[in-house]
């Protein structure tokens, strides 16, 4: 029956949907955003503890339908040992394989995100992938909100 | 399987064929489409309307000295005297053309609020609100130092008819601006004691018809309204074109929203004077082909008969409230006695936003979100519903077709 939504509910994605690994609020962290789409009512909020010059740990707390919850549970995954140049990087391919389907690069943060690229197929969906990453940009450049675009 | 035993008093097949878009496919199926109260579909009688005014008979209104703009004009007026029909108006030149509700609302709004209203007075809205129904009033409230009193909806979905009553009691409110059905909970709100109650106390109250008008007959005077407002494009019209009714005395007593052309009554640099209700509310050329177009919905809705509408949506909705009450793990969203053809829910493990997708995916088209009611989410503890809405046009086999989908979805969560 949903043979054709298997490309855009990856287990990984239902998986990390259901059960997020880094939902929840970091207990020090030294940089914050939250994000929104009025259209549906998503909300993100990240938080960001570095250590050192780089990403020592990525949390959230998130209301949102299971692409959005998977994509900032992946996200926060990643991003943690990253520089924030590498953060801006990675985003900015992430938005180009959440948009397109493909992104450039075979390193292992973005094969781990390949999973939502699915999306692509369902342009309402796609900002439930990336306002996470909105989020996180936001909270890296100091910005304390993120629109969806 | 099915469970309302009412006799159908019109002749679903017969109607369905008037709209062309439902027999389109989507995604391989035959479109499910139970988002009318976003938007409902266009009969022939709609389309053919609006195409023939622009093949026939288009020009201006109101200006022209000639024919084409002399037809045109009849045309445009016929629906104000159509829809002055339709809500028991006692007076044509009561009906205000709008852009749609939210035009209406805030027309209100501004002309009303700020011409008539005084600071410190207040105006009671209710937590069922619509956005267009709420910032409006929170930007007089800011603007004009309007005091803003929210009434208060109970557990089943209904309005606080007590709590509406103390937010009454110290005699401040000049307005009460209510729904008159909910868009996401269904309710109606009960109109006639609501305006009693509003003028019990000096008040004066506006409805948003947007819903309600769609699956019952409206008689202003009946209900005693000071103010009514809807939109055309939910009621089978074309978007671009909404109306606010109004009492003829406060049409007059209340400054225009909108200055320019086809308001005015004559103009030199020192000063312009106002046409006469309604023009004065009507500024510029306004939508004329879409108000041609009202008219023919209209006059579809009448021909098929607010008695047979309201009945075979009734049915609908028991049966829709019946099938996903006895799906394990929907939760329908509010147990109003008096209900129109919305129904809210949400299912356990799975975001509004899924279900829709996955809904989508079966050929039903349902809407997903917050529904442009924020507070009311709030006040419901949730972050957003699936919403399942429907018309004149939807059988029980489609709701049908969503409780078997929805048994899918919830699989698919499991
Ligand atoms: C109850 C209610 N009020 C107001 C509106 C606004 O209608 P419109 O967007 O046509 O102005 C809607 C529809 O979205 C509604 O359901």
């Amino acid at each position: 029956m949903f043979d054709d939504l298997r490309d855009l509910y990856q287990e990984v994605i239902l998986d990390h949907g259901r059960r997020p690994r880094h939902g929840a609020r970091l207990a020090a962290f030294d940089a914050s955003a939250k994000g929104d789409n009025p259209m549906c009512g998503d909300r993100v909020q990240v938080f960001v503890r570095h250590d050192g010059g780089r990403i020592g740990e990525v949390g959230f707390e998130a209301r949102g339908c299971a692409i959005s919850i998977a994509s900032a549970d992946l996200m926060a995954e990643v991003a943690a040992g990253c520089s924030d140049a590498e953060i801006h990087d990675l985003a900015q391919r992430f938005r180009e394989l959440a948009r397109s389907g493909a992104a450039a690069g075979d390193d292992a943060a973005i094969e781990r995100l390949r999973p939502l690229a699915g999306v692509h197929e369902f342009p309402s969906r796609v900002k439930c992938a990336t306002l996470p990453w909105h989020a996180l940009l936001a909270a890296l450049d100091g910005k304390g909100e993120a629109s969806s675009e | 399987m099915n469970v309302t035993t009412r006799p159908a008093l019109l002749d679903i097949e017969a109607i369905r064929a008037e709209f062309p878009i439902l027999q389109q496919q989507v995604r391989g199926r035959t479109l499910v489409f139970l988002d009318s109260a976003a938007s409902a579909q266009k009969p022939r009688a709609v389309i053919g309307a609006m195409v023939q005014a622009m093949e026939t008979q288009y020009a201006n209104v109101h200006r022209g000295l000639h024919w084409m703009s002399e037809r045109t004009t009849e045309a445009y007026e016929g629906t104000r005297d159509a829809v002055a029909r339709l809500l028991n108006a006692p007076d044509r030149h009561e009906i205000v053309f709008t852009r749609n509700s939210t035009e209406a609302i805030n027309l209100v709004a501004h002309s009303y609020g700020r011409g008539v209203l005084r600071p410190g007075q207040a105006v009671v809205i209710s937590e069922m609100e619509h956005h267009s129904n709420l910032v409006p009033w929170q930007m007089l409230r800011d603007a004009h130092g309007i005091e803003l009193r929210v009434a208060p909806v109970t557990d089943a979905g209904e309005l606080d008819m007590a709590a509406l009553e103390a937010l009454l009691a110290d005699g401040k409110v000049g307005l009460v601006a209510i729904t008159h059905m909910s868009n996401v909970l269904g309710s109606y709100t009960p109109a006639e004691r609501i305006a009693a109650l509003a003028h019990a106390h000096g008040a004066r109250v506006l409805f948003d018809g947007s819903q309600a008008i769609v699956h019952r007959r409206v008689d202003v005077q009946a209900l005693d309204a000071d103010f009514y407002a809807f939109t055309g494009h939910k009621l089978y019209g074309p978007t671009g074109i909404g109306v606010l009714w109004a009492r003829r005395e406060l049409l007059e007593a209340m400054p225009p929203f909108m200055g320019g052309g086809d308001m005015i009554s004559s103009v030199t640099w020192e000063r312009s004077t106002w046409a006469e209700v309604p023009h004065k509310f009507e500024a510029g050329t306004p939508a004329i082909i879409e108000a041609i177009g009202l008219g023919a919905a209209i006059g579809f809705v009448e021909s098929v008969g607010y008695e047979a509408i309201a009945a075979h949506e009734a049915a609908l909705t028991e049966h829709a409230l019946a099938r996903l009450s006895a799906i394990a793990g929907v939760h329908v969203l509010g147990r109003a006695q008096d209900r129109g053809g919305v129904v809210s829910f949400t299912l356990d493990r799975a975001h509004a936003h899924d279900v829709a997708t996955l809904l989508d995916r079966q050929g039903i088209a349902v809407r997903a979100g917050h529904h442009c009611a924020e507070p009311l989410m709030r006040r419901l503890g949730v972050d957003s519903t699936a919403r399942a809405s429907f018309g004149i046009y939807t059988t029980q086999a489609e709701i049908d077709a969503l409780a078997e989908s929805l048994l899918r979805v919830r699989e698919f969560f499991a």
